[in-house]
């Protein structure tokens, strides 16, 4: 027992090394030298770190872009809170006409992919103006992230006891008053778990960014993918793996904290949440 | 939130199938010519061009491939973890979260600059190991080259979120019932075929389901690597070939049919799980 037990823990430690070597490579050269990294020979620890590549990525097409994608996102996160705070709300705490409807809505609605949808998408920015605007961008994303946000929402609704809502009713509040003064505190933790999800979504996405967006306005992704579109030759892959890391960084830290809650979310159908 | 939803999707929704029944080409596009009623005429063109049924065919076998290999491995991973000790299984499960937590298009420039034809790592640890022919290797020109390198990248995002989820289904399984199948003799293979494989199988069901629709409308990684040096013509996949009819060549007629196709497989694909939950809702 014992000798299988060490020898899952090698296999463990070597998965483990596989899934992280990307990530360790993007880290060690973004820290190396343009000469370290057309060397015959790759560097594997980039030793006295050379901070350069930051300095070289970091320009005004950088800065507006963050702009861009950080009004986007903050957007995004704002709209689909709201929305999709009221539908949850609306979904699990009053039994109406055409509930059934509106959550099976929600789900199809999820399913459908975005790369079926942005033809029309396009023409319906385009006729509207909207092609290559903030405004634009985001409703698109806020329809793309409230579905999965409303599904989420609902799950953290629905586990707060409607009892304690009625309590407060008894004792002399109002529908309204006690639910923002007992359930909403309790929700906070799914707000964040939810912002999150959206935050994640809208910063990351490059598919309907590619369509919406024009090459004198992006997002950063698109930013991103800008400094290796060129000949091979010519890539500054130190200046490319700095940029990566700034634009991960961020999403990893973000990312860890919903993890769990994400994941439960999206299974939650079978288990029954 | 109604008014959003049908705003940005349902609108959407119905103007493409409308495009989709319409030629609509350049010539609309800049008011030349109205848009001219063609009832089923894109969707004739469509069925009969062979292009057209290369890339449905391609891309049901990179999603058959993608999401079986991403299932396979997935799994394994997941039963791996509940085989390690503390420290080690923490380690793995860090690591597999640094993994999913990449930004899809940071991660795009990782495995580009991986697979680089002439200073990429991946090139030199071949040579390396003797494999010379693969000194100065582009990977991305030969199209099942290119799809393996596609498909490397996608079953390394895809992993962790497959691992994870049904390694948190196997911890719910109940220790009383496996030590009761090993006190009646069933071995370590019978007691996973039988008794946590039949537990899980809703989450598998679940998580299989939306691997499959993924890899489907898989875009990003398949867009990326035609800019990094792939053929277009010979790879394209659903996302990308609408893409370039549509967007590229702005014969939105025409990618409006495609996408309704692929927006009806995908609902054919899913509308037994969504009515499976849908009753589960009334319960």
């Amino acid at each position: 027992m014992t000798r299988h037990r060490s020898l899952f823990n090698v296999l463990g430690v070597l998965v483990c090394l596989v899934w992280v070597f990307p990530v360790y490579w993007m880290v060690n050269s973004a820290f190396l030298s343009p000469e370290q990294v057309r060397a015959s020979t790759p560097t594997f620890v980039p030793f006295g770190g050379d901070f350069s590549a930051f300095g070289r990525v970091f320009d005004a097409s950088f800065v507006s872009s963050m702009r861009l994608s950080l009004v986007v996102t903050f957007l995004v996160v704002a709209i689909a809170l709201v929305f999709a705070f009221l539908a949850a709300l609306a979904v699990s705490r009053f039994r109406f006409a055409g509930r059934r409807g509106f959550i099976l809505t929600v789900l199809i609605v999820q399913m459908i992919p975005a790369e079926g949808l942005f033809i029309s998408q396009y023409k319906m920015l385009e006729s509207w103006s909207l092609l290559n605007s903030i405004a634009g961008l985001s409703l698109v994303y806020v329809a793309m992230v409230l579905p999965f946000t409303v599904w989420m929402l609902r799950g953290f609704v629905e586990g707060i006891p409607v009892e304690l809502e009625q309590a407060a009713m008894i004792d002399g509040c109002g529908r309204t008053r006690a639910f923002f003064a007992v359930t909403f505190p309790l929700l906070a933790p799914g707000l964040v778990a939810s912002g999150v999800y959206a935050f994640l979504q809208s910063w990351n996405e490059f598919t309907l960014a590619t369509v919406v967006m024009s090459p004198s306005n992006r997002t950063v992704p698109l930013w991103l993918r800008g400094l290796t579109t060129q000949s091979n030759a010519a890539i500054d892959w130190p200046g490319v793996m700095a940029g990566a890391l700034l634009v991960a960084v961020p999403v990893i830290v973000f990312f860890v904290i919903v993890q769990n809650k994400m994941t439960s979310g999206l299974v939650a159908g079978a288990v029954k949440g | 939130m109604a008014l959003v939803l049908l705003l940005a999707l349902g609108y959407p929704l119905v103007r493409q199938l409308v495009m989709s029944f319409q030629e609509f080409g350049l010539a609309q596009q800049f008011g030349v010519a109205a848009p001219e009623w063609v009832g089923l005429a894109n969707y004739q063109a469509l069925f009969a061009d062979p292009v057209v049924w290369g890339v449905i065919a391609r891309s049901i076998a990179f999603c058959a491939v993608n999401a079986g290999l991403t299932m396979i491995l997935g799994t394994a991973v997941a039963v791996l973890m509940t085989k390690l000790s503390g420290p080690v299984r923490l380690m793995l499960q860090t690591g597999l979260l640094l993994a999913w937590a990449m930004p899809v298009i940071a991660a795009m420039t990782v495995w580009q600059w991986l697979f680089d034809t002439q200073y990429g790592v991946i090139n030199w640890a071949l040579v390396q190991s003797g494999f010379e022919g693969f000194a100065g290797h582009s990977w991305l020109l030969n199209p099942l080259s290119f799809y393996f390198v596609a498909t490397v990248i996608v079953v390394w995002m895809s992993v962790p979120f497959v691992a994870f989820s049904l390694y948190a289904a196997l911890t719910q399984v109940s220790d009383e019932v496996l030590e009761a199948a090993q006190l009646d003799g069933a071995g370590g293979w019978q007691r996973f075929r039988h008794i946590l494989i039949p537990t899980i199988m809703p989450i598998i069901y679940v998580v299989s389901l939306l691997q499959i629709i993924w890899d489907l409308r898989v875009f990003a990684q398949i867009y990326y690597l035609q800019g990094a040096g792939g053929l277009r013509s010979e790879t394209d996949l659903l996302g990308t070939y609408i893409y370039n009819l549509g967007i590229g060549q702005s014969n939105y007629g025409m990618a409006s049919a495609v996408a309704t196709f692929m927006l009806l497989l995908t609902l054919a694909l899913t509308i037994g799980y969504v009515r499976k939950l849908a009753n589960e809702e009334d319960a």
